[in-house]
């Protein structure tokens, strides 16, 4: 059996679902963080399928930008998340309201 | 000279620059004599330049002198120029001349006052800004000029501010002069509109061919710019007050110089004007009629100095009403001769006020001629000079003038001669009250007197009129004290004043001479005829005529200080014929008071408390509460949870999903 592109994209559909939903009901920032990840790495899968069934190089070389782009901003949120663990121990997203208008 | 004609103007301007610069440290009274020094060097200047011109053909008497380009935009291009003709020629002599007069009596007057060297400055200032207004080539020079001598003004009338009185009269001359300023300006844009030039010469060499409304139109608006300056109805309600200055400003600015711009206007725009016969006949009206209400409220004044300004304003009625006849020379004669009578009768009031520790009111003076000898004799000359007692200047100048404005019109001439009955008679008081008489000043201490002086409503806001003058006038003036500890008796001024008084006292008697009119004897006719060409007015009259009309005049005059002498000499009636109203000057300040002033205050609150308060508060003040209000209600949704701000994303990439499967079919 051959696996076709479909199940690819179906795959990646359900990584970023559960990462969207991740995102929106968790409360513990790094975990937040991790779905964010989960949501970048879907979008890569398509943007490689895609280019493997439309045989275009974009879609690959695409990930390359969005791989650099995660990094960096993994880096300034793992630090953003480091500092506030550092002021307070485990607090949740909720916690940090700071900005209510 | 004629090719360094700059250096006539530029003189004052460096002494001006020179004050400036180390006036103060240069103190008193060598301020006083860089000043004076400055302007005399003017006059040289002048003088010789007179003798040039003097020494050239007839026709060929009019020199143009190219300084630099003043300003070039597009088609407007001002070059700043001088002109030297006869005209302004016989100008500066007299403006530099008596200046120069007058800033040497101002070293003695000004003695011991705290802004003497100020004082100067301003002064030089003033002769420079009065010269660029005469020797300009065009009209925009001459109104650089106009408003030089219109700022001038304004600082040397209030130049005791510390005195509200003083503040006051500054702001209204200044006020007064911008609604004449306004005509100035009006008239030069229709000129550029029309000729394309600000040049005399351009807008004379135009005017023939002009269409006839805009040059009444322009004649007008100068007239009124005239007006304003000149002091003439319904603006004259500026110089009164102005008497708020020091004397010597008085002499100079209010009476010799400054005030005949008007007049010099109109003489150089004569050719205009001798086109537009309706616009000549409305200033002969109007110089008639100020003459003769000015003369009016002279008789009731009890200030020494407002009995002057008021004196002035009719002198200066004459002058427009020489003008509108077209009697242009007869009406720089006058304005020559006025100079000098008049300046002597200033400087001549300044040393009795000084010499009475700044007493001001005639009614607190008398019998002065004992202990002050050179000003009386002088002042009488100047008296018998304004009087038009044969063969003083004055009585030459202001014949000549009645004589055109008999051949305009009989009426004319008819108020023209009231009001020399008058201005003897209310000279002839002056006199009598000043001169003659008992000794009043002993039973009145200058200090007690600040109910007495009848003050007119100067200005609007402030009731003291000159009143305060002699009290306040102590402490800002120099005191008494200043003068060497003598007692309360009056003392003869200085010989720095009263040198100045015996020049302009001999010029008074001579001046007539420049003038006379007996064929070859009228030099200044002969002299000026190139600058006015045909639209100067030539007497047609016969010498029978002339005779009976001089004979007139002078009996008038004669009759005028008969009935002064059998009212103040023989019945000693000191309060006679002083109606109310004419103290108030038929109450035309108290008019303007309630038909200007008063809406005008009314409008500027409605402006402020209303306009201003409610309308643009309102509507600046509506907005920010409207984005406030908004903000209240729109901050509701930065809730500061991660949560919420993920589901509008999830939410808005939904909606753009969609719109996008939408548009592209996809559903």
């Amino acid at each position: 059996m051959t696996v076709g592109g479909e199940w690819y994209l179906t795959l990646a559909a359900a990584l970023f679902t559960i990462g969207a939903v991740g995102v929106l009901v968790r409360r513990n920032v790094l975990v937040m963080f991790m779905c964010v990840e989960l949501m970048l790495n879907a979008v890569n899968l398509t943007f490689v399928t895609f280019a493997r069934m439309l045989d275009d190089i974009g879609g690959q070389s695409l990930v390359f930008f969005v791989l650099v782009v995660a990094a960096a901003e993994v880096v300034v949120g793992l630090g953003i998340i480091v500092a506030i663990f550092r002021r307070r121990a485990g607090a949740t997203a909720d916690d940090l309201h700071l900005l209510k208008g | 000279m004629l090719d360094n004609a700059f250096l006539i103007p530029l003189l004052p301007l460096v002494g001006f620059l020179v004050l400036v610069a180390v006036g103060r440290r240069a103190g008193e009274p060598a301020a006083g004599w860089i000043g004076a020094s400055a302007v005399g060097a003017s006059f040289l200047c002048t003088l010789v330049a007179f003798f040039e011109l003097l020494g050239r053909e007839h026709e060929a008497r009019s020199v143009g002198d190219h300084l630099f380009t003043w300003i070039q935009v597009g088609g407007f291009r001002v070059d700043a120029g001088l002109l030297l003709d006869p005209l302004s020629i016989t100008m500066a002599l007299f403006v530099t001349g008596v200046g120069f007069l007058i800033h040497l009596y101002s070293i003695g007057y000004m003695h011991g006052d705290e802004r003497f060297s100020k004082f100067f400055v301003y002064l030089n200032l003033f002769v420079f800004s009065m010269l660029m207004l005469i020797l300009g080539d065009s009209l925009l020079l001459t109104f650089l000029g106009w408003e030089g001598v219109g700022a001038c003004s304004y600082l040397l009338i209030s130049f005791w501010f510390e005195r509200e009185s003083a503040a006051s009269a500054g702001k209204k001359a200044f006020v007064v002069n911008r609604i004449g300023d306004f005509g100035f300006m009006i008239a030069m844009f229709l000129c550029f509109a029309t000729f394309g030039t600000l040049q005399y010469a351009g807008i004379i060499e135009g005017a023939e061919g002009a269409p006839q409304t805009t040059l009444t139109a322009i004649a007008l608006l100068l007239f009124v710019g005239a007006c304003g300056k000149s002091a003439q109805l319904p603006l004259f309600v500026w110089l009164p007050d102005a008497m708020e200055g020091p004397t010597p400003v008085s002499a100079l600015i209010h009476a010799a110089t400054m005030v005949t711009a008007g007049v010099y206007l109109m003489a150089r725009v004569a050719p205009v004007l001798a086109l537009t016969p309706d616009v000549a006949t409305t200033i002969a009206i109007v110089g008639a009629l100020t003459a003769f209400f000015a003369a009016t409220v002279a008789c009731a004044q009890n200030d020494i100095k407002r009995v002057l300004a008021y004196s002035t304003i009719s002198q200066l009625g004459y002058m427009f009403l020489a003008i509108g006849s077209g009697a242009y020379v007869a009406a720089i004669f006058h304005m020559v001769t006025h100079a000098f009578f008049k300046a002597l009768l200033f400087l001549g009031a300044g040393s009795v006020i000084h010499g009475l520790h700044d007493e001001q009111d005639m009614k607190r003076m008398g019998a002065l001629r004992k202990w002050m000898p050179v000003t009386s004799a002088t002042f009488i000359i100047g008296w018998l000079a304004i009087a038009g007692v044969p063969p003083f200047a004055g009585f030459w100048s202001k014949d000549d003038i009645l004589l055109n404005a008999y051949e305009k019109s009989p009426i004319l001439w008819a108020v023209g001669l009231l009001t020399a009955l008058l201005t003897a008679y209310y000279m002839a008081r002056q006199v009598f009250l000043v001169f003659w008489g008992a000794e009043r000043w002993r039973d009145a201490p200058a200090a007690a007197n600040a109910e007495l002086t009848e003050p007119e409503p100067i200005a609007v806001d402030h009731g003291a009129g000159s009143a305060d003058t002699a009290v306040v006038g102590h402490a800002a003036h120099a005191g008494p004290d200043a003068h060497g500890g003598h007692g309360r008796e009056p003392h003869e001024s200085p010989w720095l004043m009263a040198g100045p008084l015996v020049v302009l006292a001999a010029l008074s008697v001579v001046g007539g001479l420049i003038n006379l009119p007996f064929g070859s004897w009228a030099r200044l006719e002969h002299w000026l005829e190139p600058v006015f060409g045909e639209s100067l007015h030539h007497v047609e009259a016969t010498s029978g005529t002339k005779l009976t009309l001089a004979a007139v005049a002078v009996l008038a005059a004669l009759a005028g200080i008969g009935f002064a002498y059998a009212t103040f000499m023989k019945a000693h009636r000191l309060d006679a014929y002083e109606p109310a109203i004419l103290k108030r000057a038929w109450g035309i300040d108290a008019l303007y008071a309630a038909v200007i002033v008063t809406p005008g205050r009314a409008l500027s609150s409605f402006a402020a408390y209303v306009v201003d308060a409610k309308i643009i508060d309102g509507v600046v003040n509506g907005l920010g509460t409207v984005v406030r209000g908004s903000g209240g209600v729109l901050r509701k949704v930065q809730t500061g949870y991660v949560r919420n701000y993920a589901l509008g994303v999830a939410f808005g990439a939904t909606l753009l999903l969609g719109w996008v499967m939408v548009r592209s079919g996809g559903v």
